[in-house]
């Protein structure tokens, strides 16, 4: 079975006067089930690559391949679909939308992807917060939550699609000690209990002490860990 | 797509005060609009109306659009011929009888005959020239504006019979003579008649007020020597502006020039036209600086919402969504704008219909006019129409904008 996502010799470089090279001839394979931390001082290009793993950017060269099709040749709106679909994004912000309850929230992508219902869309939604302890907080908004609960809902939201893989921008960069070992276990429960991909960027040497396996990066190019 | 315009809406909600003043902008466009172009087009209506009322609709003469042919012209195939003495014509619409039948089978309207000649009043030593005009009195009160105009007596006094004559009361003045008056009618062909004026009318027009008089058909025959001849055939349609077909299978049957009431005004309705696109170059130029309004408060929401755009997108929504949200929000609050501005485009019209002037002239009492103003729904869809169409280009420039984002950079801006 192809991995769910494979990279080779992915290298970004950012256009300019004196060209910027973000990550360089990145090579590596991530299967299912898999807890991967990428690690790395700022600046190395962690989030440059998670990045382009999640297609929100391009390569300048290499090649990407997710669930084993390769997406050079993709066009912007199939690229759309697999992000849709396919991958589920926290970001270090909760990145909410501020103007919308936390269900509503939790339901733009699963009304964006149009396959479920309504009544089925409210259950998913209720579950999946229900989940993460949620369940008081439905009908707030984002800014009547802590960070910590931002960030579940967050997560919730990733898990909207039921995608295969999540990936975690720095998900506990902003959240104090407590909230950091609630949302990484719920990440991890993640990988275990159902069997999801997490990728996550990470500051926190404790949280990716614990992920099953460790990329670090150096200056854009993957190093020993 | 509901999706999307619940985005679009929760956005525009979301700035209260600028989307107010984008509404406002937007509704006092097309509110202004609508008041304007109900005031032009009450304008022009009135004017048309006025103009229709006088005239006959559909005027038939004795006349041919092209001279005729000369039987020399068929007999030889001359080049040139010259020194040719044309045959008289009979004057007068031939058959009238029959003419008249043909026409009063599909005309959908009323018709009146008459025969005009030009004659001279005599009395108390003084002479004016007038156009002695023959009618049926039934027929033309349902055709001419004229009965309303009567100032003394009507038409319906000339019914009796005899020799009675109904002038304009200008005519009336510059002879000296009054209703009742007896004056002399000499007709060009140098008959000479006695007739009592039984009615004055006055239509405002100088040239009708002093220069015309009508008499019975029969009188007006008997005085041009031409007994059971007529010379006009005026039509009164029940839709005036079917008045050009009408004139045109009129003329094709009749082989006489019918002259629809647009085609004798065509100047003035040139003129119209031209008003008319001046009107609208106005009111695109309001609604353009309305437009201004919508791409300024969908400008600012695309830079305040980038962060949005960039959540939307990495969650998979498509650069054509994000181009359809903001578009949307253009389109929304032009929609917006328009449904306030129907409301002040109203509001104003009825303002306007209250307005009144007291218009006093020389020789007429007093009238008392209102603002012509017309309703039509066609100001309320146009207006709108404009107003949505530049709201959605005021959008669009923005919105394409918004999509071409890339997440990455404002992700990046927020960590």
């Amino acid at each position: 079975m192809s991995p769910l996502i494979e990279t080779q010799g992915v290298t970004r470089v950012l256009p300019a006067a004196v060209p910027v090279t973000l990550v360089q001839d990145i090579t590596l394979a991530i299967g299912a089930g898999e807890f991967v931390a990428i690690t790395g001082p700022s600046g190395s290009g962690k989030s440059s690559l998670l990045y382009l793993l999640g297609l929100l950017d391009r390569p300048t060269s290499g090649t990407l391949a997710i669930e084993g099709r390769d997406t050079a040749g993709l066009t912007e709106r199939e690229r759309a679909a697999i992000r849709l679909g396919t991958l589920g994004f926290v970001f270090q912000f909760h990145f909410l939308l501020p103007e919308f309850t936390v269900r509503e929230n939790v339901e733009i992508p699963m009304r964006r992807l149009g396959r479920l219902g309504t009544v089925a869309m409210r259950d998913r939604s209720t579950e999946l917060l229900s989940a993460l302890g949620l369940h008081d907080h439905l009908d707030k908004r984002p800014d009547q939550l802590s960070g910590g609960q931002r960030q579940r809902v967050a997560v919730a939201r990733s898990l909207a699609n039921d995608p295969p893989l999540i990936l975690a921008d720095e998900p506990t960069g902003s959240l104090d000690s407590r909230s950091s070992e609630q949302v990484f276990s719920i990440l991890d429960a993640l990988v275990r209990e159902r069997g999801k991909t997490v990728i996550a960027v990470t500051h926190d040497t404790e949280m990716a002490a614990k992920a099953s396996r460790r990329i670090h990066l150096v200056d854009g190019r993957l190093a020993e860990s | 797509m509901r999706l999307i315009l619940a985005l679009a809406l929760t956005h525009i909600s979301g700035r209260g005060r600028q989307t107010l003043v984008a509404i406002v902008g937007v509704a006092l466009g097309v509110g202004f609009s609508i008041a304007m172009a109900s005031l032009m087009q009450g304008g022009e209506d009135d004017f048309v109306a006025r103009l229709v009322d006088t005239m006959p609709h559909v005027d038939i003469t004795d006349e041919y659009r092209n001279a005729r042919r000369q039987p020399a012209q068929d007999a030889f195939a001359a080049v040139q011929i010259a020194g040719l003495r044309p045959k008289d014509d009979r004057r007068g619409i031939l058959n009238p009888t029959e003419a008249v039948a043909m026409l009063r089978a599909w005309v959908p309207g009323r018709l009146a005959l008459s025969l005009k000649t030009q004659g001279v009043v005599r009395y108390s030593g003084r002479d004016v020239g007038i156009a002695i005009i023959g009618i049926e009195p039934q027929a033309e009160m349902k055709v001419s504006s004229l009965a309303k105009d009567f100032r003394q007596g009507s038409f319906t006094s000339l019914i009796a019979g005899g020799n009675n004559i109904v002038v304009g009361d200008r005519l009336a003045q510059r002879l000296g003579a009054d209703l009742g008056t007896t004056v002399t009618v000499v007709s060009s062909t140098g008959q000479s008649r006695a007739f009592k004026i039984v009615g004055l009318f006055h239509t405002g027009t100088t040239a009708r007020d002093e220069g015309e008089g009508y008499v019975l058909l029969k009188n007006a025959q008997i005085l041009s020597e031409r007994p059971n001849a007529i010379n006009e055939i005026r039509l009164k349609l029940d839709d005036p502006n079917a008045a050009p077909q009408v004139a045109r299978r009129a003329e094709a049957q009749l082989g006489y020039k019918a002259m629809a009431w647009q085609e004798a005004n065509e100047s003035l309705l040139e003129a119209l036209v031209i008003r008319n696109v001046i009107m609208y170059t106005v009111v695109g130029a309001i609604l353009l600086v309305a437009g201004f309004g919508i791409f300024n408060i969908i400008s600012t929401i695309t830079h305040e919402k980038a962060r949005d755009i960039a959540i939307l997108k990495s969650l998979g929504f498509t650069e054509t969504d994000m181009r359809r949200l903001f578009l949307l929000e253009g389109l929304a609050l032009g929609a917006g704008g328009s449904l306030v501005g129907w409301a002040v485009g109203f509001l104003l019209c009825f303002a306007l219909s209250l307005v009144r002037f007291e218009l006093s002239g020389a020789n007429v009492a007093q009238e008392i006019t209102r603002l012509p103003l017309a309703w039509s729904i066609w100001h309320y869809l146009i207006a709108a129409g404009f107003a949505l169409v530049s709201a959605g280009i005021a959008g669009y420039l923005p919105a394409r904008q918004a999509a071409r984002l890339n997440p990455v950079d404002i992700i990046r801006g927020a960590t």
